[in-house]
Formats: C-alpha cells, structure tokens, sequence
C-alpha cells in the first residue's frame, strides 16, 4: 500500500496519539511507515502536523499535492495544511475551532465557519461535530481517536478497523481503554451516517 | 533482531547501544533530547547513563571515560557544542582510547534553536570526522560505523543529524540483547594524557597528516555515493543530510540525473569527489545551514584547476538561511536541470486569512505568575527583564511582555548586570529571570560575578521542578537522576546564600499579592538578591481544579487583557473559562475585580 496520511491541529490536542496508532496499525499490517512531528517549543499552543507515511518514501515530510488524507484537529489548521492534500484527497476536519490567546486581545472573528465553507469549496471534505460527539465523555480528551474512527469509517485510511483497535488496547492506559472504544465507534458510526 | 518503530534519535540510541557504548552523558536540548532518554530504557549492568550537568560537563566526564578505553557518548543540540567547545578543542588534540561519539543535533529553520549554525563547520574547526545521516534507519547504522572510526584513529568523532532526521520516525531492526564492549581501564601516561604546548605542537602535526587518511579512507565509504557512476553526465547535483531524501524523492522518476551524496562531510572525501567530477560541467550544491559541500567543491575545483561551474547558496541559487524541503528541492532542481518536475497542488492563495498562533505559555503556567507579580511590582519604574532559554522565554508574548532580551543559556543573569551598570535611565531594577535547569546549567557563576563585581540585580529563579521546554527531564534539583533514582536534592537557596546573598526568598508565584510585596522588597534593596519563584509545571501536576467564571461578571476584561491565559476566551462577548485547558491556578480570579472567578475541586 502507498499512503500518505497528514494530522494536523494545535500543540496540546493529542494528534501526536493518532498518528502513532495509524503508522502501528499499518506496520501490524506488514506496510513499510515513516511518520514526522512537531517537537519542541512548536508545540506550546502553536500549529502541530504529523505526517505518515505508509510505503516506500525518502522524503520524511509528505510532498504538497500528494497527501491522500488530511485529518485535522481544527479547521484553519485544514486550510494552513491544504496545499498538502492532492486534488481527489479527503480531508477530515472537526468543526470546533480553537482561537488563538491574541484572537481575544485583537479580535478578528475567527470562528472556523469561513474556514469550513473554503473547505467544502475546495476539496472533498467530512466535517465532524465534535463538540456533539465528544458531549458523552465531558471533555474532548478522545477528540483523537474519535477522528481516527471518522478515517477509518470513511473507508479511505486503508487500515483495517481491527488492527487500529488493537493498537488503542495495547498504547492505552487501561483505564481509559473502555472510553476511547466508544470514542473510535462513535466517530465511524458518524462517517458511516455522512456517506 | 527485532522490529521497532522508532523515532531517530531512538535509532541514535539503539546504534550506540548496538556498538557496545558503555558510558552516556549529555543534557537535554532540542532536537537532540530523546536519544539519552531512549538508551535508559535498556539498563545494563556496567553502562553509565547521566543527565549531566551541561554540556561541557557531559564532554569532560564522557572523555575521561573514552581514556579508559569505554566506548562513551555525548549529546547536546548544536548551541550546546558551544559550551562544551573548550574540553573538545583540546580533547581533539589529546585524542582517545576508547570510541567516542558526540552527537551534535543540528536544526535548520531553525525551529527551536537560537542559531541556524553548522556542525559539520564545528568538525573541520577541531580537526575532527563527521558523520551526516540522511535517515533514522541510517543513522542506526551509521553510529556504529562512527565508534569503529574513533577508536581506529583515537579521535573524538562527531555525528550531526537534523531536525527533520531526530523526529522523524521509522522501523529499525534491533538487536534482542546488547553487550558492552570490554576495555581494560585507564593506562597512566603523562605523556599522553596531559596537554602541554610540546604535545599540542606535536599532535597538531600528527592530526593534519591523519586527516588525509581518513578523507581517503572515507572516500571509500558506502555513505559517499553517486548514483551514475559514468563520465557522461555534465551536471551533478550534490547534497547531503535530509536535503538528500528530498532530492531523491524530487528525482524519483529521473534515473539518469548524476547524483552525488556526501555523508562524511568531514575530512572531505576529495578521491571520490574528484571521480564523481569526472566529465562534469555544471554542479548544484544542495545542503543545509551553511555552503560547506560547496566551498569545499570551489577548493577541490581550484586546487585541480578543474573547469566546473559550482552553483548553491554562494551564487544565489539555494536560499542562504532556513531549511530545503521537497518542494525547495523540486523547483530548484527542476530550474538547474530544465525538468518540469513541479507537481499540482490545490491553489490556496484565495484562502482566508489564517489565525495566527504564536507561541505562549501553557495555561496555568505558574511562570505567567512570577512575571505578572514583577510587572505588578515595578510598574510605573523604568526596569529591565532579562530573559533566558527555556519555557519561560515565551513570557516575551503579549500581554505580559516581561522579557526584554534572550541570548543563550545563563546570559539573563549577566546582562541584567550589564544593564546595571550601564542604563542612565533605571528606576526599577535590573531583573534576571532564569529557569531551574538553567540555573544549574550555567546561572551560578554570573550570580557570584555580580557579587563579586556588587551589581544591583534581582535574581528571579523561575523553579518549576523540571526542565520542561525539552521534555521533562529531571536535573540537580529534582532529587532524581536519569535512570529515576532518589538522589540528594542539590539546593538552589543553599547555593545562592552559600555564594553570600543576604536576601533569598521563596515564594509561592499563584500567591500574587505575596509575591508582588516580595518583589517590591527586593527590588528596594542594593546588592544581589533573589527570588526563588517555586511552583510546579502544570505538566506534572496534573492539578484536576477549575476555575468559573460567575454571573457577577462585568465583562471588564482585565483578565484576558492583563494575562493572556489560553484558557481564558470569549464567547461571543462573554468571558469563559475552557474547561479543557483550565488548571485551576487561580492567577485570574486574584485579578478579578470583582471577585466573579472562583477556583473549584
């Protein structure tokens, strides 16, 4: 398989999680992975991305243009990471905007509507309603893998629903393993509903 | 052998583990951290694993090892071979028993870094070999390679990866089981081991005549390639490092471009460049950081007087600063060779405007409260705030714009006296504030220059129980060590009034109005003094309080006007708290005005 798998959000929002469970789950499946984060002083409250990479690849960033999957956490990090996605790519993207700590000093309106319409415009794209979604746990900690089970749900990821569960039981605490089950269905039941 | 999905420096680790090493030392920088960290996950009889003090620190204790004939490494961010630049200077002179590799994590961009400055420039300047990985699979292998080069020439070596190479993640086969290469113990021999102008002369002259060995020796090496080995191509792209997965991945589908990887930058394989050369007209020069590939092609060129145009970052064809990437890679190939090799993204220039996110400080950050209660305290007096590296630079964010200049690890301490001494128009004072790693790493001798010296400054040691921008690694104060050991805590009161300080304080920053009377107390009185700011990061906390904001709201503002917490956001004109990021620290609610912010369990 040759896919090229792009997570994006702000530093904080647990993408660095998914994109873990995607390479583990596609190198359970015998696939060669290589995958890219922000590290660092980026991550305090700034744009993060991870790449994935499934297949053979040099580069360990994904080249602009070639991504078969965009999964953001927040919908201008989308539109910043867009150039990425190749023409007939999916993007996946939660509704929820997070605003940056100068939006309330210096407003600008920014509220993701604008950045969702651009979207929807632009490429193929499934907007996730995570605040609705994430309501039963009473906080977005599971953001991360509800979006996961949106890919997998969305039948492009092309990665077995298997071997990624079988990823969240083994990287998991335990405690939160019952949770984050409900997190990865809920998300594929809702891609499932958007088809 | 085993499959693991690793990051690279894990790669680093496991090669370094997989050569046998026996003593590892470094402190933690980006993008270099996690390798130290990685190695004591294997434990092992016999293997030394420390967070060292700094690095200079890291590179003595590591080279005493080396004498005994241990395999040893050391691990620093680029900045860092800075400081530990005076023990390699010599040590290159003195040279080693046993293999030793100092790796030194470059990063262009840069993305974390102070500098966009050049280890393979900092090889050639010791007179040292260098190796240039271009990917975590390679750079397992290729560590190993570099103990084996060390210890045949009894030098020390360096071995920079980048950024992009650090934290990028791939699968490596590793070994089951490691052992620990065997060595007999240090051999008494003043001769040897102590530098002295006679053997500096001496091994000066040994050192350069070896260096033409190793540069045939690396010409040699599998890590220098060329990818069309015939005399027929007239261009040539050279590059080295991640800039090579670029290029190949740009000339994926154009075989028949010559391409020439360089991998030991450092003594510059001149053999089997001068082969590569052979029948070419032209060549691009694509690298990092600075033009290194390409003066060295420029000299090799002159003193061979071969007729090849050299192009790169000199002749304007590479940008100068930041790092390549594909996209770079492709357009300037595809301009160099006359190839369309652009690809079709989706156009997003129409895009709207795009927020933007600088970078702050975490929400319930106890640092935003040791810099709101000195802002407090000194308002309306001129004052200077020297910053330092760590989390706490980013106090330079609005609106609490507490840090005035940054230079290095330990520079806020000194500058503040410089300001001292120098600034006509101080009514405040001149405040140092600088993290508690930092201190340890290199605050303590400018706070006993400043006694020495009776500068008036007020030493703010920011002390949140960790070294946090880098990862959470534990340091001299914390009571443990790398391998998680219960160690004596080393104390940074006992230090400062040990250094002969009259006024030491601690305080609690998230107590606002006791820490604002202690600033003010401090900075009423002459001489050194400090103020130890003790709160732990939010990130190992873990508080489970949250702060609510009540009806009796008058959408006044302050606290997103005074604070800039990320937790605190308007909702369509109304003030909220987001729950998801809240701590309950309670800086907030001690601003209200009108008492509307509460803190609960």
């Amino acid at each position: 398989m040759k896919k090229d798998i792009l997570i994006c959000g702000v530093g904080g929002q647990g993408t660095v999680l998914a994109s873990k469970l995607i390479a583990a789950a596609a190198m359970e499946e015998g696939n060669v992975v290589h995958s890219a984060e922000t590290i660092g002083m980026a991550q305090r409250g700034g744009s993060v991305t991870s790449h994935v990479r499934i297949g053979e690849a040099y580069s360990p960033l994904i080249p602009k243009g070639k991504c078969d999957m965009l999964i953001s956490f927040e919908p201008a990090e989308a539109v910043r990471n867009l150039s990425y996605l190749k023409k007939d790519g999916l993007v996946i993207v939660n509704a929820t905007p997070v605003k940056p700590t100068t939006e309330s000093l210096h407003e600008t309106g920014y509220d993701g509507r604008k950045m969702i319409a651009y979207l929807k415009e632009k490429c193929n794209v499934l907007v996730v309603d995570s605040e609705q979604l994430c309501a039963q746990f009473g906080s977005n900690k599971y953001l991360n893998v509800l979006l996961l089970g949106v890919a997998a749900g969305s039948g492009a990821l092309g990665i077995s629903t298997e071997a990624i569960q079988k990823e969240i039981e083994a990287r998991v605490p335990e405690k939160f393993v019952e949770n984050n089950r409900l997190a990865f269905e809920s998300g594929y039941a809702y891609a499932n509903q958007q088809a | 052998m085993k499959k693991e999905y690793m990051m690279g420096n894990g790669a680093i680790a496991l090669g370094a583990l997989a050569a046998g090493v026996n003593f590892v030392a470094g402190y933690p920088g980006t993008p270099s951290s996690e390798i130290i960290e990685t190695v004591a996950k294997y434990p092992r009889e016999g293997l030394h694993i420390e967070w060292s003090v700094n690095e200079k620190a890291a590179m003595e204790v590591a080279a005493s090892a080396a004498y005994s004939g241990a395999r040893s490494l050391v691990t620093m961010k680029q900045v860092g071979l800075n400081v530990a630049s005076d023990p390699l200077m010599s040590l290159a002179y003195v040279g080693v028993k046993g293999g030793m590799v100092v790796v030194s994590a470059d990063d262009p961009g840069p993305i974390s870094s102070q500098t966009e400055q050049d280890t393979r420039r900092f090889a050639e300047f010791a007179r040292i070999p260098v190796f240039d990985p271009v990917s975590p699979e390679e750079a397992f292998v290729m560590i190993q390679e570099a103990f084996a080069y060390s210890e045949k020439y009894h030098t020390p070596v360096l071995f920079r990866p980048t950024t992009r190479i650090c934290h990028a993640y791939a699968n490596i086969d590793v070994p089951e089981t490691f052992t620990g290469h065997e060595f007999e113990g240090f051999i008494k021999d003043s001769k040897k081991w102590v530098i002295f102008p006679r053997l500096s002369f001496a091994n000066h002259a040994m050192i350069e005549k070896r260096n033409v060995e190793i540069g045939n020796d690396f010409s040699k090496s599998a890590y220098n390639e060329v990818s069309v080995a015939s005399a027929d191509c007239k261009q040539a792209v050279f590059t080295g490092g991640v800039s090579y997965a670029y290029v190949k991945e740009a000339l994926m589908e154009h075989p028949e471009v010559k391409l020439c990887r360089i991998g030991t930058p450092y003594p510059f394989p001149e053999q089997f460049v001068l082969e590569a050369l052979q029948g070419v007209e032209e060549v691009i020069v694509l690298e990092e950081l600075s033009p290194y590939i390409e003066e060295k092609l420029l000299m090799l060129c002159g003193r061979h007087q071969l007729p090849v145009k050299i192009n790169g970052k000199l002749t304007g064809h590479v940008p100068a600063s930041g790092e390549n990437s594909y996209e770079s890679a492709q357009q300037i190939l595809g301009e160099f060779l006359g190839l369309p090799l652009v690809d079709a993204a989706i156009n997003t220039t129409d895009a709207p405007q795009l927020p933007v996110r600088p970078l702050v400080l975490c929400a319930g950050c106890p640092h935003r409260a040791s810099f709101y209660a000195v802002k407090q305290a000194m308002k309306g007096k001129q004052s200077y705030f020297c910053g330092d590296i760590g989390c706490y630079t980013l106090g330079n964010a609005m609106p609490l714009d507490m840090c005035d200049t940054c230079l290095c690890m330990g520079a806020g301490v000194t500058m503040a006296q410089g300001f001292h001494w120098t600034d006509p128009r101080m009514e405040g004072a001149a405040f140092a504030f600088i993290g508690d790693s930092t201190f340890f790493a290199s605050g303590i001798t400018g706070v006993v220059n400043a006694v020495y010296n009776e500068a008036d400054i007020v030493v703010c040691v920011l002390d949140n129980s960790t070294t946090a921008m880098t990862g959470h690694q534990p340091h001299p104060g914390t009571g443990r060590n790398m391998m998680g050991d219960i160690v004596e805590k080393v104390s940074i009161e006992a230090i400062l009034k040990g250094i002969g300080l009259d006024f030491v304080k601690t305080v609690d920053p998230l107590d606002l109005q006791a820490a604002v009377v202690t600033v003010q107390e401090a900075a009423a009185k002459k001489g050194v003094k400090a103020i130890i700011f003790k709160s732990p990061c939010i990130a190992i906390a873990k508080s489970v309080k949250k702060a609510d904001i009540s009806g009796a709201c008058i959408r006044c503002q302050k606290c997103i006007r005074e604070i800039g917490c990320p937790a605190i956001v308007k909702i369509d004109s109304k003030v909220t708290i987001d729950r998801n990021l809240c701590t309950g620290c309670g800086l907030c609610g001690q601003i209200c005005p009108v008492g509307a912010i509460t803190v609960n369990e």
